[in-house]
């Protein structure tokens, strides 16, 4: 099925990933090379295992390449348009974990919940935003205070003494 | 029947109404546990051990195990409603009850996957009720190449499940080993794959990728497809438990083989996850219909949970009876029963005989009050996927990203699980199985592990992996599972020459 | 009896604090307490020996109310226990964390190569050391430890371990260096799992902690032969129908010179105030003073030595240095 809308063909992305695992087991084995791949005097060294995987990864993915670099299919592997709806989860969820290691879950995980409701859902920015409260909310005491679970904090948690 | 008057002691016991009430609250504490990510098993039991320090022991042994068990029940939920599996033994249930969920038939999946625990558990209790000295002593002649037979076995009932290219699964498949040698190799006690990273340092946690492979992904396709959970309109209706139950005996065959792989992986111990993927993929294996799997059979829900409750309740029988737990949480529970006085190992049969029985009682009792719970809170749980995606969406991935911490109390676990989000996704669509890969990453490391120490043992030799009857039989039937499917095609070309 | 002094001194400055104005250094030494749930790491993974006396203490202290606020245990087991020491590493200053050491505080560095150090660190109180004992299968024939090195020469035995170049594997290459007798030594992940494999006949001795295989020595499946430590467990009250703890000979009597224990300390990050640490102290103190805790010791045969202050550095620093010395000798040093 040739789709002719904008976005990412199927084959460029089957080329991108297989070369992108090639490349990671090219990386595993070089360091797996380094940490010793021969046998010891406790038996095979720690880099054996990895080594013969990493050459097993390296040759399969080479051979999705080449399959993919002969295939002359002009299947999109995602529209733009559907590039774009994940994108409206995906940038968000970035800025979530940005947010996390920066000023703590609570408030991030407020304000995500405020802006899906808002801006995916279509509901007022009140109720939005009261809702993302009480998620947060509902967190802390759960997490906080009944099972004892520390999550991650920041300045404004610690103004409030945690 | 000394042994049977005991535990109707136990009985007696365990049925004080203050007892049953602390019952069900511990079911459901435990259901929550289960169920909120990162709380699962072991850090939810070892959070609310502390609770039980103020009660008297045997209620607080009650609520322990009922706190376990709930925790047992409640790992399936998640896996069939959100595809995001809270425990490794969790993951098969995924393959076919997260289809069946997408499919409208969230209940049916759920009735299954909770009628399967009980049925399971109850059968390994049945089991430690029954021949529990016997059972010990099998358990001893596991050393460490019958381990990995058990692990090989795993591989090789589920390997080639899965349709597509035998290249992407293979790849996908290593990349899986890869990610389970990440950190410091416990043979040598020297780093690998670290790369100089203290981030790395701690390997990389089976949860937080799948938490990102499965659960992210998954909200990442909801989003390309227009914003909807597929299956949001699921029918619910109190009959469907009626009709799924009425429909159950008839897999009393998988049910039955499910339970006896799940006893043996328990007590071995090799543990619930193997059991679910090796009882997932016999039950494929062996079936007419076995391409059909994945696509929201109700015998791929059946299968990974009767074994995986099976396992996890007969891990507790080498826990008492050897002292060594067959799962972190069972290790977690074992800290809270040494806390009352009990010394675990083979005396404890002898010495502590009341304690066992009232123990074992309460497992009864608990798995009874666990299925009640459960049963009756079908309706709500299916109920969840009827919230409007903007509001749930937030909410799932808040929860992954607080299981992804908790795991392992890391921040940098949150970045993780957004990588393995995108790589899931791609995977996905590049039709990459995730499965194989997951397999992988759960038990590689023992696998690993396992045959290291056997060569060590052994000075090297091969030889060691059929030295007796027990490994030598394990591996035969792994190897026989590997050819499964050339054996039905070389038995088809006979069956045909012969008829003409 | 420093259990009592302590008391009374905490009791002092606790009555005087409540006059006396908080600018005093001594008195607001004493008056300093936690604001906010304490983290508790734990440098190994649930269930362990280490894990499990964090919880015991947590128990402890939550059912005698020892403490206002909570104690949070938190496994961080990563890289040998390298992640949990640099985690307390780098939040130098924060009262509200503390950490419980193994043997792993000098060997994880040492063997990965992984930049902490105790120095790094604020020790705060030895709470016990932990015992090892060789122990072989009840069948075998060895029934000394001379028996026992002697077949161990002649024939290259099976010794099974909790990890690789941690303590198990450090006294087996510490009974090689003293008697030449070569082992292949077979690491596993918990000592549990360890005891199990010698009963199974997996492998031929192990160097278990009392704890871990007192059951299967009361069920009579395994044997010990000697303890490592310069005198005898403490404990007389029979755990077979002939033996006690105490009954079992010092591997030194016995003719082995291997002697080791492990650490079971209290540490803290850098640069915390001195009133935090005096106040964790008085908690420990509290902690070792319940039946609880007594309990424990008795169970696992610990060795109850404390140490606090200058004492307790001193000792670690000695206890690094020998861990440098053995680890070389056995080749276990990160390359």
């Amino acid at each position: 099925m040739a789709d002719h809308r904008g976005g990412v063909r199927a084959r460029t992305a089957e080329l991108v990933a297989a070369a992108a695992i090639a490349a990671l087991g090219a990386l595993v084995v070089a360091d797996a090379y380094r940490i010793g791949i021969a046998w010891d005097l406790d038996g095979p060294q720690s880099g054996t295992f990895p080594f013969w995987t990493g050459i097993i990864m390296i040759t399969a993915s080479l051979v999705t390449f080449t399959f993919a670099a002969f295939g002359r299919s002009r299947v999109l592997f995602a529209s733009s348009q559907e590039l774009a709806s994940v994108a409206r989860l995906f940038v968000p969820a970035c800025m979530f974990v940005a947010g996390v290691l920066v000023i703590g879950l609570y408030l991030p995980a407020a304000a995500l919940v405020a802006w899906f409701m808002a801006v995916i859902g279509g509901y007022r920015l009140t109720t939005a935003a009261l809702s993302g409260l009480a998620a947060s909310g509902v967190i802390f005491v759960v997490f906080e205070a009944w099972f004892l679970v520390a999550l991650p904090k920041g300045p404004v948690e610690a103004l409030l003494g945690y | 029947m000394e042994n049977l008057d005991a535990l109707f002691a136990g009985f007696a016991v365990a049925l004080v109404p203050g007892n049953l009430g602390l019952m069900v609250l511990g079911v459901m504490l435990g259901i929550v546990i289960g169920v909120l990510p990162g709380l699962g098993g072991a850090n939810g039991i070892a959070i609310l051990l502390p609770l039980t320090f103020a009660m008297p022991p045997v209620s607080a042994i009650i609520m322990l195990s009922c706190i376990y068990w709930g925790a047992l029940f409640g790992g399936a939920i998640t896996s069939i409603l959100f595809n995001i599996p809270g425990e490794p033994w969790s993951v098969a249930t995924t393959f076919d009850g997260y289809p069946m969920a997408q499919q409208g038939r969230a209940a049916e999946a759920l009735t299954a996957a909770f009628t399967s625990s009980f049925v399971g558990a109850l059968f390994a209790i049945l089991m430690i009720t029954a021949i529990a000295p016997l059972i010990a002593a099998f358990a001893l002649r596991f050393g460490p190449p019958e381990f990995f037979a058990v692990m090989f076995l795993s591989f090789a009932s589920f390997v080639g499940l899965t349709q597509g290219s035998a290249w992407k699964t293979l790849a996908a498949m290593m990349a899986g080993f890869l990610m389970a040698c990440v950190g410091l190799d416990t043979v040598t006690g020297q780093l690998r794959l670290t790369f100089g990273s203290t981030e790395l340092l701690r390997g990389i946690d089976f949860l937080v990728a799948v938490i990102g492979l499965f659960g992210i992904s998954e909200i990442m396709i909801a989003m390309e497809e227009g914003l909807a959970f597929r299956g949001a309109t699921a029918r619910i209706d109190p009959k469907v438990v009626s009709q799924v139950w009425k429909a159950l005996p008839r897999h009393w065959a998988i049910a039955l083989r499910s339970c006896v792989i799940g006893c043996w992986m328990g007590v071995t111990p090799a543990g619930a996850t193997p059991a679910s993927f090796m009882s997932y993929g016999m039950a494929r294996r062996l079936s007419k219909d076995g391409p059909t799997f994945g696509t929201g059979r109700i015998e791929g829900v059946i299968a990974p949970e009767v074994a995986n409750n099976a396992a996890g309740v007969a891990a507790l029988l080498p826990m008492l009876a050897l002292g060594v737990p067959g799962s972190p949480t069972a290790a977690v529970l074992l800290g809270g029963l040494v806390m009352w006085g009990l010394q675990p190992g083979p005396m404890l049969f002898i010495e502590q005989k009341e304690f066992v029985w009232g123990l074992v009682a309460s497992m009864y009792l608990g798995n009874l009050a666990s299925l009640v719970v459960v049963m009756a809170l079908v309706p709500w749980f299916a109920a969840i996927l009827r919230i409007p995606f903007a509001i749930i969406a937030p909410l799932i991935l808040i929860a992954c990203a607080i299981g992804a911490f908790t795991v392992n109390n890391a921040a940098f676990d949150l970045v993780l699980m957004l990588v393995f989000g995108v790589v899931g996704y791609v995977m996905k669509k590049l039709d990459y199985p995730l499965a194989p890969m997951v397999l992988a990453l759960v038990l590689g490391n023992r696998t690993e592990q396992s045959f290291r120490q056997s060569l060590l043992l052994s000075d090297g030799s091969l030889g060691v992996f059929f030295g007796n009857w027990l490994v030598g039989s394990i591996m035969a039937v792994g190897f026989l599972m590997l050819f499964w499917p050339m054996l039905g095609r070389l038995r088809a070309a006979v069956l045909a020459r012969l008829s003409r | 009896m420093p259990t009592v002094a302590r008391r009374i001194v905490f009791a002092a400055a606790f009555a005087s604090a409540a006059v006396a104005v908080p600018t005093a250094p001594t008195s607001a030494q004493a008056t300093w307490e936690p604001t906010r749930p304490v983290q508790f790491l734990v440098p190994a993974g649930t269930g362990g020996g280490a894990d499990q006396m964090a919880r015991t203490i947590q128990g402890i202290v939550s059912k005698h109310e020892l403490m206002r606020q909570p104690i949070v245990v938190t496994n961080k087991g990563g890289g040998a226990g390298a992640e949990a020491f640099l985690e307390v590493k780098n939040s130098r200053g924060n009262p509200h964390v503390l950490v419980i050491t193994l043997s792993n505080l000098f060997t994880t560095p040492l063997a990965t190569g992984v930049p902490v150090s105790w120095r790094d660190m604020t020790p705060v109180k030895m709470l016990a050391l932990d015992e090892f004992v060789l122990w072989v299968h009840a069948e075998s024939p060895w029934h000394t430890v001379s028996d026992f090195i002697g077949a161990a020469k002649s024939q290259r035995l099976r010794m099974g371990g909790t990890g690789s170049r941690q303590e198990d594997h450090i006294i087996t290459a510490a009974i090689t260096r003293a008697t030449g007798a070569q082992f292949t030594y077979v690491p596993f992940r918990g000592g549990g799992e360890v005891a199990t494999q010698l009963v199974g006949r997996h492998v031929d001795a192990t160097v278990n902690n009392p704890i871990e295989a007192v059951a299967h020595w009361r069920a009579g499946t395994l044997r010990p032969l000697c303890v490592f430590d310069s005198q005898r467990l403490p404990v007389t009250e029979k755990m077979t129908a002939t033996m006690a703890w105490s009954d079992i000979p010092t591997c030194k009597e016995a003719g082995l010179d291997v002697e080791y224990l492990m650490l079971r300390g209290i540490f803290m990050p850098p640069g915390v105030p001195e009133a935090a640490v005096a106040f964790y102290i008085g908690l420990l103190d509290r902690v070792r003073a319940t039946p609880e805790w007594q309990e424990l010791m008795r169970n696992g045969a610990f060795n109850t030595t404390t140490m606090i202050g200058a004492d307790y550095a001193r000792w670690v620093e000695r206890e690094e240095e020998r861990h440098r010395s053995l680890m070389a000798e056995a080749g276990f040093l990160a390359r």
